[in-house]
This record gives structure tokens, C-alpha cells and sequence, in this order.
């Protein structure tokens, strides 16, 4: 398998009056064209290893790592005008909620078609129909209406099927989907993981999968990273993960209700110290 | 068992929009009872109308046996049936501390002996003393939510209404929360109304539940048989599946 992103050691911090918060320490991983789930609690690191990764970094935090490659590029001594021509175009960022993550004064086929006139030299004529065609392929059942219509006219699964599409467009090598079906009811959810699925099988994109829910992440991911106070603390193939050794994995596990259990109180985790060293 | 709160033929519209179509639901003293169903379905106007937040056009709604007139409800409704809202970053006073937040309704309500009482509602919701003098922008979500709790518990009500309360929460906070509201049921025999979308929530917290579509209840079961999987509607197996987790092609 090639290698499409490899990353040694990342570390995000931001300096604050009252000391230095460490959110990511030392995470390691390799990526190649597969699927790789990255999961923990809030505040466990997760997003801002995507969000570093993405380039997506407040500029008052540091980022450091002994290695940030993707693809034969350095992503952390890459220029700002280098990254902007990764980002989008080579690699893309789905975000949890459609409500807050799209502009809410451009139409949703003009936002489609600004990531594709970014990168690539299109027509207007040419960016519609592109534009109309990946909305079709988000299932997207009346592409030319939605097309026209503002974000606050379309319901949540639309507006992420929308933004997914955007993010598709120009065909990129990685995808990273922050919590893409959090926001979502569950009835929607299994829709867009499945139209994620299909494109990202077929385009043959790598993939990271940052959720909190484990369960999710294994049933959709080959590879899952488990992390708690931006460290990782275990990494198991998703068909592996009944055999979590870490007390944390089993315990986000075990702490979800399921149907036709019963198990009162629900077990909760006991969170050790010794798992933040 | 008399019944804590019964909906009879509820109706809601807003404008010319029907979000509740001719409702029933009873609710037992000392039960709990869920609400199921997607964005839209109607499941949260149920609860509002019941708290008088949503505008009622037909049916009615009783609590204890006492039936309610229009959208106003009385100092005494207000001490027997509290609301706890799905989003805990957004139904707390930014600006107040947890202390005057608690103080509030029991101002409202003419408690007196506050000191003691906010004290032992932190305590129980499982926050410390320590909890009483901070805002909310300083604690995690999942304490924000004991926050709500505990601020609808000081009245004492019969009847909580929980909206979501676990939806914005991780996982792993989820499962503490749920554990503090079984918990609280069982002390003070509270009836709870509880909405969700996550069917595996309402069954471990629920005996019974209705199944909501389109502003009308669909389907009405227990848990056990949701267990056992003996549904009769296709809406509800849908939800079934889609609870269970994304299944690769």
C-alpha cells in the first residue's frame, strides 16, 4: 500500500495566560488509501489532529511534529500558498454541522462551484454542470432545484449530502470527516454514511474518520485510533475491536444502551491518570 | 394507577403548519415514558405543549387528573412538572452563576431555607460544593446538564420533562447522565416524559414508548417487546436498523 500521509509525533498546543495546553501530544500514524477512524471523548485531541493535518490551526497555537508528509510534501515548512492549493484540492474537510459550516448568503450551487473554479480553470457553463452532476451523486434527488436554494431552505442531511458533494468535487487523495453524522437523526445518518462509502470506495480517497462513537467508526472504518487526552492510546482493525485491550476502549464501548439490554446502572468509565501519561 | 399527565387529541399548529395531529398518551404515576422519532416528528412540541411553550388548538392535556386551560399555566403547574432542554451549552444563564441559577425558581416559588437546598440539589446531581460559585462557560457539557437537572429537581416536581437531555453529550458522559436520572427516579418516584431520537436510549430508560411521525404517534410498545423486536410498523424497524449502526455493502 502507498503511503499517502504519514505522520510522526504531531503535537498542538496553545499557549494561554495560565500556561501552555497541550491539546495533541505526540500522535503517530501512517494513512495509505484506506479508512481510518480516529475516536475519543471531546477534548480527547481528535479534531485538532484533523484540523492540523487540514492546515486548519489557529495561528496563535504551535504545531509541531518530526514528520508531517502527505504525498512527498512537507506539510508543516509548506507555504501558506501551498497549502491553499492542497487544501480542497488535494485535501478535502467534511464538518459536523451543515447549520454553521456553510455560507449561509451563497446558494448552495455557487458554493459548490467556488471550490471547483478555485482549483481547477472551469467555465460557469462547465462548473454547473460538474456541480450538477455531484450533487446527483449525493443522491441529491432534484439537483437542479437544490442547486439554487440557501442553506437555511434545505434540511440537515441535505445540507451535508451538499457539503460533501463541495468537498468531493475536485477530487481529492484524503478526506477528512470531522463528525460528519453527529448533527444528524439517526434515520439520515446511515444515508450519508452510505453515499460517503460509495464515493470513497469508487474515487479510492483515503480517508480519517473523527467521531465520538466508536460503535460508528468501527462498522464504517478499516483501521481505528483510539485517543484520550491527545495521545493515542490504542490503534485495532475495526474487526479487532471486541478485543480492545485498553480499559478506555472497552469502556466507550460498553457505556452505550443498546436495544433488548439490560444493564442498570449503565457501566461508566473510571478514568485512570496513569491513561493521560 | 392514576395518570400523571394524559394528552387527549392534542392538536398544535403553527400558522398553517400541523405539527401535532389529534395526540394521546397516557402517562402512569411513577412511569417512564419515551417519545421516539425523527427531526419533525413532532416529539418535542408534544412536550412543549405540555409545558405551554407551544400553541395548542385542540385536545387536552392533564396533569394529575386536573385538565389545563390555553398556553397559561399556573405558579403550581410550574412546581409539578419541570423541563429539562436537549442543549445544555444553550439553556443556561451565561451571565449567572449556578448559585443564582438555582436561586431563581426558588424565588419564584416562594422557597425559603435556599442555602440548604441548593447545596443538597448540587450534591445530588453529583456536583460538589465546589460547582456553586462558577458559570456555566466553566464547566463540561455533561456537568452543564446536572446543572439543568438540578435546577428542575429544587422545586420538587412529580413530572420531569426530558428533552433530549443526552443527545449533545459524548458517550461516555451519556452513560452518567442516564445512570443520575434512573437514579433520581427512583428516589424521589418521579414520572418521566423522555424524547429521543436513539431508540437504545429510551428503551434502557423507558417501560413504554409511542413511536412519532409526521406530528401523529405511529406505533405504541413497551420496551421489552422493542427488545424482542415485535414491531408492527416499518417506520419503527426502519429506526430499528438505523440504531444498530452502518452496516458495509
Amino acid at each position: 500500500m502507498t503511503e499517502l500521509l504519514d505522520v510522526r509525533n504531531l503535537r498542538v498546543s496553545y499557549p494561554t495566560r495560565t500556561g501552555v495546553i497541550e491539546a495533541v501530544r505526540g500522535v503517530s500514524f501512517t494513512l495509505g488509501k484506506e479508512r481510518l477512524g480516529i475516536v475519543g471523548e471531546s477534548g480527547s485531541g481528535k479534531s485538532q489532529t484533523g484540523r492540523a493535518i487540514m492546515g486548519l490551526t489557529p495561528k496563535h497555537a504551535v504545531v509541531s511534529a518530526d514528520k508531517l508528509d502527505f504525498n512527498g510534501i512537507d506539510l508543516l515548512s509548506a507555504s501558506a500558498k501551498q497549502r491553499r492549493l492542497l487544501r480542497g484540492k488535494r485535501i478535502a474537510m467534511v464538518l459536523q454541522d451543515p447549520k454553521y459550516s456553510l455560507d449561509p448568503v451563497m446558494s448552495i450551487g455557487r458554493q459548490i462551484c467556488e471550490t471547483l473554479k478555485t482549483h481547477e480553470k472551469v467555465g460557469r457553463a462547465e462548473a454547473k454542470e460538474r456541480a450538477l452532476a455531484m450533487l446527483e451523486a449525493v443522491q441529491i434527488r432534484d439537483p437542479q432545484r437544490v442547486f439554487d436554494l440557501y442553506p437555511h431552505e434545505i434540511s440537515g442531511g441535505m445540507g451535508q449530502r451538499a457539503m460533501i458533494a463541495m468537498m468531493l468535487i475536485a477530487g481529492p487523495e484524503l478526506l477528512i470527516a470531522d463528525e460528519p453524522t453527529s448533527a444528524l437523526d439517526v434515520t439520515v445518518q446511515l444515508d450519508v454514511l452510505k453515499i460517503m462509502d460509495k464515493l470513497v470506495s469508487e474515487r479510492g480517497m483515503g480517508l480519517i474518520f473523527v467521531s465520538h462513537d466508536l460503535r460508528l467508526v468501527s462498522s464504517f472504518c478499516d483501521r481505528v485510533i483510539v485517543m484520550y487526552a491527545g495521545r493515542i492510546v490504542e490503534e485495532l482493525k475495526a474487526s479487532d475491536l471486541k478485543n480492545a485491550q485498553h480499559p478506555y476502549t472497552q469502556g466507550l464501548l460498553n457505556c452505550m444502551p443498546e436495544i433488548g439490554q439490560s444493564r442498570h446502572p449503565l457501566p461508566v468509565l473510571d478514568r485512570k491518570p496513569e491513561w493521560a501519561a | 394507577m392514576s395518570a400523571a399527565l394524559s394528552v387527549e387529541k392534542l392538536g398544535v399548529i403553527y400558522d398553517d403548519f400541523h405539527a401535532l395531529k389529534d395526540v394521546s398518551i397516557e402517562v402512569g404515576t411513577g412511569d417512564s415514558f419515551g417519545l421516539v422519532g425523527e427531526s419533525g416528528s413532532g416529539k418535542s412540541t408534544l412536550l412543549r405543549a405540555v409545558a405551554g411553550l407551544a400553541p395548542v388548538s385542540s385536545g387536552t392535556i392533564r396533569i394529575h387528573g386536573e385538565a389545563l386551560q390555553g398556553a397559561k399555566r399556573s405558579k403550581a403547574f410550574y412546581r409539578s412538572v419541570q423541563m429539562v432542554f436537549q442543549d445544555p451549552y444553550g439553556s443556561l444563564h451565561p451571565r449567572q452563576t449556578i448559585d443564582r441559577l438555582l436561586l431563581e425558581p426558588l424565588a419564584i416559588h416562594g422557597i425559603g431555607d435556599s442555602e440548604r437546598r441548593i447545596e443538597r440539589a448540587l450534591d445530588e446531581v453529583g456536583l460538589g460544593n465546589g460547582f456553586r460559585f462558577r458559570y456555566p462557560h466553566q464547566l463540561s457539557g455533561g456537568q452543564r446538564q446536572r446543572v439543568a437537572i438540578a435546577r428542575a429537581l429544587i422545586v420538587e416536581p412529580s413530572v420531569l420533562l426530558l428533552d433530549e437531555p443526552t443527545s449533545a453529550l459524548d458517550a461516555s458522559v451519556q452513560a452518567e447522565v442516564l445512570n443520575l436520572l434512573e437514579q433520581i427516579r427512583r428516589d424521589r418516584k418521579l414520572t418521566f416524559v423522555m424524547v429521543s431520537h436513539d431508540l437504545g436510549v429510551v428503551t434502557h430508560m423507558c417501560e413504554r414508548l409511542a413511536v412519532m411521525r409526521g406530528g401523529a404517534v405511529v406505533e405504541r410498545l413497551s420496551s421489552a417487546e422493542l427488545a424482542r423486536a415485535d414491531v408492527q410498523e416499518q417506520y419503527t424497524r426502519n429506526l430499528m436498523i438505523a440504531s444498530k449502526g452502518f452496516v458495509k455493502a
